[in-house]
């Protein structure tokens, strides 16, 4: 079903997405107005990474395409993290 | 005539390309990270300093664009011609709607003398420097990205006009709208961390 060849997303599915895009986006702006320290920032990125995400499954079509598309994206991702934390590291404990 | 096609092939080699922009923005997205953790009281100060209203406006067009080319996919996935050029005009429209927001937010910022190398933000300690130099580095990347979008977007907008793109051969569309899609994600990530620090 999902792996069919063309996939046609409805424009109704891509409205609720952009609704939920726009509904994270205030979320984002509002809970700068609190004060939570570090957890600020934490909270900024777990909202971005939660839209990130939506925009790769519904408007990139990850959720549509091949596995192979998913596996792909993640192996990007997990690299990009160790290299953060790699380099972190390195900053830490020089 | 038999034609000799591979929408897969072509939409992984954009998958491809678009993992070397991840990595040249996560390398961005690093330094950024490092001077943060260095500087923390000076990047909260200096973000504070952007336009958060202006910020927030541009993300909003930015993933309302977004939608306008899934749309478009959609729609010349059911035949509809003409429904997509209106999408695909829309979506020219609001990219360059966010450049001249950019243009207005980069010139006080110019006025003010905080652009890399101005003579007032010089006078500011490193951290500002670091900030600032970030910000116009990846912002205007990011707004690069965007001019090529542009560009591609009506390159597209004209191949479906002229029926070189069409119901059954719009891999051009699914392509030009992931690069679109990757800038929109791009931007999901500059937005909170230079327009939101707390």
């Amino acid at each position: 079903m999902s792996e069919e060849k063309h996939h046609i997303v409805s424009y109704k599915t891509h409205f609720f997405v952009l609704v939920a895009l726009l509904i994270l986006t205030t979320t984002s702006v509002l809970i700068t107005r609190l004060e939570m320290g570090p957890l600020n920032t934490a909270a900024a990125m777990l909202i971005a990474g939660t839209k990130a995400a939506i925009v790769l499954a519904w408007f990139m079509h990850l959720k549509f395409e091949s596995r192979l598309f998913l596996l792909m994206v993640s192996a990007v991702i997990v690299l990009f993290i160790l290299v953060i934390i790699v380099t972190f590291f390195d900053y830490s404990y020089r | 005539m038999i034609e000799h096609r591979d929408d897969l092939g072509a939409k992984m080699g954009m998958w491809l390309f678009i993992f070397t922009e991840l990595l040249l923005f996560g390398m961005l997205f690093l330094v950024y990270a490092v001077y943060r953790s260095m500087h923390p009281e000076a990047f909260k100060l200096a973000g504070e300093e952007l336009d958060v209203a202006l910020g927030t406006l541009n993300t909003v067009i930015l993933l309302i664009s977004s939608m306008t080319v899934a749309m478009s996919i959609s729609a010349i996935q059911k035949g509809n011609k003409n429904l997509a050029l209106a999408l695909l005009g829309v979506t020219i429209f609001i990219a360059v709607v966010f450049l001249v927001n950019k243009y207005f937010e980069w010139g006080v910022k110019f006025e003010y003398g905080f652009q890399p190398g101005g003579a007032e933000l010089l006078e500011l300690g490193q951290g500002t420097i670091l900030f600032f130099g970030l910000y116009f580095i990846m912002t205007g990347i990011h707004a690069l990205h965007i001019l090529i979008g542009i560009g591609l977007f009506i390159y597209v907008y004209w191949q479906v006009k002229i029926d070189k793109i069409h119901q059954t051969d719009y891999v051009w569309l699914e392509n030009t709208g992931l690069y679109w899609h990757l800038v929109d994600l791009i931007w999901i990530f500059l937005f909170p961390l230079f327009y939101l620090i707390h």
